[in-house]
C-alpha cells in the first residue's frame, strides 16, 4: 500500500474512535506512528510534538500534517489531515441534520435542559485547573481576572485580548531567555 | 456573503486559537452567538455536548455545526476548511524554516506566559453560558435542578476528573427525569 494511503488510513481510524479531542488522541497516534509503522524514531515524534504543541489550532490537524509530510512529503501531509477529520465532518453533518429535525421535541427538550448546565461546568472546571497547572501566584492571578473581565464583563472580543496576551508574553520570554543567556555568559 | 463570513470567522480562530479546542470556545462563542448570532446562546451549549460526546478534535465538530447551521452543507466543509488553513501554512512554514532550539525556547516560555490568560478565557466563555436562557429555573420554586447538576458536575469534573461524557449523560438523564 502506498504511505499516503497508509497515513489517510491511519489517521482515519485515529478519528473516528478517539473521544475527548487532541491530547487523547497523542497516545494513539505513537503506537501507530513509531510503535508499529515505525516511520519516525520516539525521540523525534516527542520532539515533533513539543512544537506542534506550541502552534495555534487544531492540535489533532497540527499533528497529522507534521507526521505526514515527515512521513511522505505534501501528499502525505494532505492525506494524513484529510484522515484526521473526514470522520468528524461526517459523524457532526449526519448529528446535525437528525438534531435539527428532533431537537424541538419535548423529551429531546428535557434531556438537553439537563445537560446544558452540565457543560457550564465542564467548561469552568479545566478552566481552573488550568490556573492551578500554570502555578498562578497571587501577583500573576492579575492576568486570568483582567481576561475574564474584558471578555466576560466589557465583552471585548477575545481576540484582542488573545493578540494583547501573545504581546505581553512575548516581552516576558524575552526578557526570561536574555537573563538565562546572561547566566551562560558567566560561566 | 455568508461564505465570506464563515471563512473569515474560522480563519482567525485557526491564528489565535492557542492551547486547545476548549480555548478556541470563547472566540467560536463571541463571534457565532454575540457578533453573527448564527445561533442561540441554549444551541450553543447543546453543540458543545454534542461535540464533547462524538468522536474526533472539539475543533472540528465545532466548526462543522456552526458552519451546517449558518450556510448548510457547503458552509460545514468551508467552516472546517477555514479552520485548518492556518495551520497548513503555519507547519509548512515550520518545516521549512526548522525550528532552531532558540527560537523554539522562546516559544516555549512565551506558552508559559500565555497559559494563564488562556485559562481566563476558557473561564470567561464559561461564564457567559451562565444565564437564564442555560439555567431557565433558577430563581423559579424551591428546587434549582439546573443550579444543582451545574454544582455536581463542576465538583465530579474538578476533584475527581470524572470522565466528560459519563457526566452529559448523568446530566441529561437528571433532565429527563426532572423537567
Amino acid at each position: 500500500m502506498k504511505k499516503p494511503l497508509q497515513l489517510f488510513l491511519t489517521f482515519f481510524k485515529i478519528g473516528a474512535f478517539t473521544l475527548g479531542g487532541g491530547y487523547a488522541m497523542l497516545s494513539m497516534v505513537e503506537k501507530a506512528v513509531v510503535d508499529q509503522k515505525k516511520w519516525i524514531p520516539t525521540d523525534e515524534f516527542w520532539d515533533m510534538i513539543a512544537v506542534v504543541q506550541s502552534l495555534p489550532g487544531v492540535f489533532a490537524v497540527n499533528t497529522a500534517l507534521y507526521v505526514g509530510h515527515r512521513v511522505a512529503g505534501t501528499k502525505g501531509a494532505f492525506a494524513a489531515m484529510l484522515g484526521a477529520i473526514i470522520p468528524s465532518i461526517t459523524i457532526i453533518l449526519l448529528l446535525a441534520t437528525i438534531f435539527r429535525e428532533y431537537r424541538d421535541q419535548p423529551v429531546v427538550e428535557r434531556i438537553f435542559k439537563g445537560i446544558r448546565p452540565c457543560v457550564v461546568a465542564l467548561i469552568l472546571a479545566p478552566s481552573l485547573r488550568m490556573i492551578k497547572s500554570a502555578k498562578v501566584t497571587w501577583k500573576t492571578a492579575i492576568i486570568p481576572i483582567a481576561t475574564v473581565f474584558l471578555i466576560w464583563w466589557c465583552k471585548i472580543s477575545p481576540a484582542y485580548v488573545i493578540l494583547a496576551a501573545i504581546a505581553g508574553s512575548l516581552i516576558y520570554a524575552l526578557i526570561v531567555n536574555k537573563k538565562a543567556k546572561g547566566k551562560e555568559v558567566k560561566r | 456573503m455568508i461564505y465570506l463570513q464563515l471563512l473569515w470567522v474560522f480563519v482567525k480562530i485557526g491564528v489565535l486559537g492557542f492551547g486547545g479546542g476548549y480555548a478556541m470556545l470563547s472566540l467560536i462563542q463571541h463571534e457565532v452567538v454575540d457578533h453573527y448570532a448564527w445561533m442561540t446562546t441554549t444551541e450553543f451549549a447543546d453543540m458543545v455536548a454534542i461535540s464533547q460526546m462524538t468522536p474526533g478534535p472539539i475543533s472540528i465538530n465545532l466548526a462543522t455545526y456552526v458552519g451546517y447551521t449558518a450556510g448548510g452543507f457547503g458552509g460545514s466543509l468551508l467552516a472546517s476548511f477555514a479552520l485548518c488553513l492556518p495551520s497548513i501554512i503555519m507547519v509548512y512554514l515550520i518545516i521549512k524554516l526548522f525550528m532552531s532550539k532558540r527560537s523554539n525556547a522562546l516559544m516555549e516560555n512565551t506558552l508559559k506566559g500565555l497559559k494563564p490568560a488562556i485559562a481566563g478565557l476558557i473561564f470567561a466563555a464559561g461564564l457567559s453560558m451562565m444565564n437564564l436562557q442555560n439555567f431557565p429555573d433558577f430563581g423559579r420554586g424551591q428546587y434549582n435542578i439546573s443550579v444543582i447538576i451545574c454544582v455536581l458536575a463542576f465538583v465530579a469534573s474538578y476533584f475527581f476528573k470524572a470522565n466528560p461524557i459519563l457526566l452529559i449523560v448523568l446530566s441529561g438523564m437528571v433532565g429527563f427525569f426532572a423537567y
